[in-house]
């Protein structure tokens, strides 16, 4: 969680201004590091996260430029059946004669997009509901919190499926489903944060100053919650992907001619012996976005936890 | 006690009775269960058609059909359903218990393993053995729950092809027809249980070991333990009798309010195992939007969940004697 002390500390700006005026006054100096800075020191210096966010940026680079400049479209049928993974075609092609290696760029796109849409989404949603119900309180705070615990009652797979199947089909209505479950867990994440800012000094400066509910909400509470916020929507990342490629494995997500990952895989079970490179290759491709994800996610946290001194920044 | 369990069941009841309403208006409003019948060819009579309207009460309001499904609730009658010759309370009834022994039996392996790992990941910190059950951890989690499960089925298969005999089942909840005499059920049903049990199994055990290795280091790491240490105590009896014990508190807790991603995962077991439980009961109802089985299904796991989480809390009562439920 960001120091309350220093809120409105631009995040990028460098500290030129007090650095200058010290130098004057004093022996040496020590630059002031913003908020910014420290959190990205401090996240520097976990090597998996970095490693991971480096794996992470490649692979959406190979799915967006990748499946741009490759030779076979994700839909184009070429002359090799069920061909073994060669220098053609790197990740071997299917009984259909399809390229696998730009089926899985094709998937990845797909999944990447749904998981995006989710996240931002929900968080925003989320976000601004559990701020309002919690800095507001009292009558506000119980209808809010209600209706979302009414939504994390509700069965997600269940209920995704039921609406998927009859309004899903393209990518963003898959994402505005399990978007539409997904911004209750948030607003609780949101209004916990929110009830304990709520106390601190710097806003009953703000209130005493004489700023408006909203102001107070989206200048000093949101940005100050975005910590946690943010840890949470890389899990919900993660999260949206596999929920994604569930449904789209039981039938229920993105339809064909369109493909994602959960499809692949679908398709690919019964050919598990005879053609195991259409199996391994989605499956590898959606752990491998889950789990650099979940790393990034590990990495904000440590790095956004002021409590944490194992790393001197 | 009996108090606290009696309002923890009354409060759960409106929130079981909106969350209901809501899948049906849902599920009700969200599909048509008569186009199979619209879209066949040649195209049936539209008496029939009105006929079957009325059987699955189309012609009542959508809010009456409500009314009629949770007033039959009391009667024993769950509605209609699109196969006309389908009881929906004594399907479910036979698909839950499929489906139970599945999640029951899964959970127990889960925890088990969960416990075990995290105990040892949290007394040897930083050790080797530590960062491979953390990297393990993160894996399952990012592993999608019916990729593992073909994973395991294709290990199954390959497996009776190198032995040249059907040793592991991999198709099924049992074998039709069942074997004779009860021995033979219990093995065969246990058969089939090994594979899918084990896929949900580590679903679960992976988060919920991250859980109890940072619980069991948090006791630790208090002076209570450290207080049993300087009196004496060995090291393995103040773990085991002093820290362990505290530490599975959390637990309990996680492990009621996964139950209904557990059940998820169960659909998705089920689904790649081929098994006739809930999930498939689930998933048939959602394609031919047979509003009534879903409500079925939606009723039963609810109130699993409901019924686990009241569990959980007792628990923290038993694990914990310095918590008291007035």
């Amino acid at each position: 969680m960001p120091d309350p002390l220093a809120p409105e500390t631009p995040v990028t700006a460098p500290q030129a201004g007090p650095g200058t005026r010290a130098a004057a006054d004093r022996e040496f100096t020590v630059a002031e590091r913003s908020q910014f800075q420290l959190v990205l020191r401090r996240f520097l210096q976990h090597r998996l996260a970095v490693g991971s966010l480096v794996v992470l940026v490649l692979l959406i680079l190979l799915a967006y430029v990748g499946g741009a400049l490759w030779k076979y479209g994700f839909g184009e049928f070429t002359p090799d059946k069920s061909d073994a993974p060669s220098l053609d075609h790197p990740f071997g092609t299917d009984a259909a004669g399809k390229d696998q290696f730009a089926q899985v760029l094709r998937g990845t796109q797909i999944s990447l997009q749904i998981a995006v849409l989710v996240a931002l989404f929900s968080t925003v949603v989320g976000t601004v509901w559990g701020a309002v119900a919690g800095y507001f309180g009292g009558l506000t705070d119980t209808i809010l919190m209600r209706i979302s615990d009414l939504v994390l009652t509700l069965p997600l797979l269940a209920v995704a499926a039921m609406l998927a199947h009859n309004f899903g089909g393209s990518w963003w209505l898959i994402s505005v489903v399990i978007a539409g479950l997904y911004w209750a867990y948030v607003s609780r994440v949101a209004r916990g944060v929110v009830l304990s800012l709520r106390e601190k000094e710097f806003i009953e400066a703000a209130k005493a100053l004489g700023a408006s509910d909203a102001r107070i909400i989206f200048r000093h509470l949101v940005p100050n919650a975005l910590g946690s916020i943010i840890v949470n929507a890389t899990v919900l990342v993660a999260i949206a992907i596999l929920l994604e490629t569930s449904l789209s494995y039981l039938g229920f997500g993105v339809r064909p001619p369109d493909t994602s990952l959960g499809i692949l895989v679908s398709e690919a079970q019964t050919a598990l012996t005879t053609r195991p490179w259409l199996f391994y290759f989605p499956g590898l491709f959606i752990i491998l976005i889950a789990l650099t994800i979940n790393f990034v996610g590990d990495g904000l946290r440590d790095a956004l936890d002021p409590q944490q001194t194992k790393v001197r920044a | 006690m009996l108090a606290f369990a009696v309002r923890r069941i009354a409060v759960s009841l409106p929130i079981l009775l909106i969350s209901t309403f809501i899948v049906f208006m849902l599920a009700s409003l969200s599909g048509n269960p008569l186009s199979p019948l619209l879209t066949r060819n040649p195209p049936p009579p539209p008496e029939s058609i009105a006929l079957e309207a009325q059987r699955l009460r189309l012609d009542h309001p959508i809010l009456e059909r409500y009314w009629m499904w949770l007033t039959g609730l009391f009667r024993g009658d769950f509605g209609p359903s699109v196969q006309s010759n389908l009881d929906i309370g004594a399907e479910t009834a036979g698909r839950f218990m499929v489906t139970m022994r599945l999640i029951a039996v899964a959970m127990i392996l889960a925890l088990v393993l969960a416990v075990v790992v995290g105990v040892i990941s949290a007394v040897k910190q930083y050790s080797k053995t530590d960062y491979t059950a953390t990297f393990l951890g993160f894996l399952f989690l990012a592993m999608p729950a019916f990729w593992l499960a073909i994973l395991l089925k294709q290990a199954g298969i390959d497996f009776n092809n190198a032995v040249d005999e059907q040793v592991i089942y991999t198709i099924g909840d049992s074998s039709v027809p069942l074997p004779q005499g009860f021995g033979a059920q219990v093995a065969d049903i246990a058969g089939h249980m090994v594979l899918p049990t084990i896929s949900l199994a580590l679903i679960s055990y992976a988060s919920w070991s991250r859980y109890q290795r940072s619980s069991m280091l948090e006791v630790m790491n208090s002076d209570y333990v450290r207080l049993a240490r300087a009196k004496g105590l060995s090291r393995r009896r103040v773990m085991i009798k002093h820290a362990l014990r505290n530490a599975l508190i959390p637990l309990t807790t996680v492990t009621a309010l996964d139950l209904a991603s557990i059940i998820s995962g169960a659909v998705l077991t089920e689904s790649v195992f081929q098994w006739r439980g809930m999930g498939d009961l689930l998933l048939n109802a959602i394609r031919t939007d047979d509003v009534y089985v879903v409500m079925a299904w939606l009723l039963v796991t609810a109130t699993v969940v409901i019924v686990f989480n009241l569990l959980a809390d007792l628990l923290y009562a038993v694990l914990d004697p310095r918590i008291r439920y007035a």
